[in-house]
């Protein structure tokens, strides 16, 4: 489990170079460091979901990240805020 | 050409003729579920925003829960993903997205608009939100206000609460939920009198 | 950036191709097809014979230049059939079947 405030990275995969799959964490955001902002509570993972496989519960947090670590930014302080599976993040 | 490349429009009339007769689904439940569906409108989230707007504790509980938030007003939530509330303040402006696929606070905002689910808004909301704003909504967020993109990507569903514009002083909640626009609840567009 | 080369057709997100796209602002109605569609859709998801996430996985698996050509709720009845068809809930035969009466 990761606290609210902890740094956290986006494991940088890239399964859908493999096979088909489903994903819900959008390629721009991999690799990239954020802050987890709160716990979301525990879902299904999409990712069996998707294949009607059975689907483990998997904590979804809500991460934080400066949008300027991913595109140029004149705005240093805007932000981008998404939904992240536990299984995604890493800490750095 | 596979069959799954037949138009749109023959496939749903085929698929539905065999969900038919194997007794799956029928065309009772798709017109009753169809009035359901188109029941969810824009109004609904612009009674929560004019009750927050005019009611502290119950704005505290809809950032706090929106799911719960929502019921309390009747509108019908069971089934649907748990809906969470973006505050906008004179610091922050919060603009929602969904870059992979098209999710929307539908229980309370209704079906997406065009807009919404087209590749261009979602390609340019996440990258460059303040030009996307400003050329095709006009709106211009002042360089004093962060903007934050929320890029709804699981299982939640988020709507923005919007500032309450100046000018509105003493009104009740039903002309307050009368200016607010479903752009105003995504983040496109802010309410103004 | 380097990495939108190994983005899939559906992560949209900062696209270089879409970034000139205008967006079109005009409130739409949705035709009766796609209201159909969308009620189709979430009766197979209450009768446990489709989730949301084998949707997306069937519109996902649209090739790209189809899945841009397509309106929205064509996408949706596509991969509709796709799953059907994959969970033998209907079969190829009763559909051209099907297809062939209407």
């Amino acid at each position: 489990m990761f606290a609210s405030g902890e740094t956290v990275r986006v494991k940088d995969a890239w399964p859908e170079a493999t096979g088909p799959v489903h994903i819900r964490t959008p390629y721009y955001v991999r690799g990239v460091v954020g802050e987890v902002v709160r716990h979301l509570g525990d879902f299904p993972n999409p990712e069996d979901l998707a294949f009607a496989r059975p689907a483990e519960r998997r904590p979804l947090y809500h991460v934080r990240f400066r949008k300027s670590a991913i595109w140029p930014e004149p705005k240093p302080d805007d932000e981008l805020l998404i939904e992240i599976f536990e299984h995604w993040l890493e800490r750095p | 050409m596979t069959i799954l490349e037949t138009g749109g429009e023959r496939l749903l009339a085929a698929v539905r003729a065999l969900l038919e007769q194997k007794g799956i689904v029928s065309t009772n439940e798709i017109m009753e579920r169809m009035a359901i569906t188109d029941s969810a409108s824009p109004g609904q989230g612009a009674r929560m925003v004019a009750k927050a707007w005019v009611d502290p504790a119950y704005r505290a509980r809809m950032l706090e829960d929106g799911t719960k938030a929502a019921e309390e007003l009747g509108i019908p939530m069971r089934g649907m993903p748990p809906l969470g509330v973006l505050e906008n303040t004179a610091e922050v402006h919060h603009l929602v997205v969904c870059t992979l696929c098209s999710c929307y606070p539908r229980a309370v905002l209704g079906y997406p608009p065009l807009w919404y689910k087209s590749a261009g808004y979602r390609a340019r909301a996440v990258r460059d939100p303040r030009e996307l704003l400003a050329s095709e909504w006009k709106t211009f967020i002042p360089d004093s206000v962060k903007v934050r993109v929320v890029d709804s990507t699981a299982d939640y569903r988020w709507m923005v609460l919007p500032e309450r514009p100046s000018g509105t002083d003493g009104w009740d909640e039903a002309r307050l939920a009368g200016i607010v626009r479903v752009g105003d609840m995504i983040g496109v567009t802010v309410p103004g009198v | 950036m380097d990495k939108e080369a190994k983005r899939a057709p559906h992560d949209l997100g900062g696209a270089s191709k879409f970034m000139c796209e205008p967006v079109d602002i005009e409130p739409h109605s949705l035709t009766d097809f796609d209201r159909e569609v969308d009620a189709l859709r979430q009766m197979l998801a209450a009768k446990k014979l489709m989730t949301v996430d084998e949707l997306r996985r069937g519109i996902e698996a649209i090739p790209e230049a189809d899945y841009h050509r397509l309106s929205y709720y064509q996408r949706w009845i596509r991969s509709i059939t796709d799953n059907l068809l994959r969970h033998g809930v209907i079969t190829e035969t009763e559909l051209r079947t099907a297809l062939e009466k209407l």
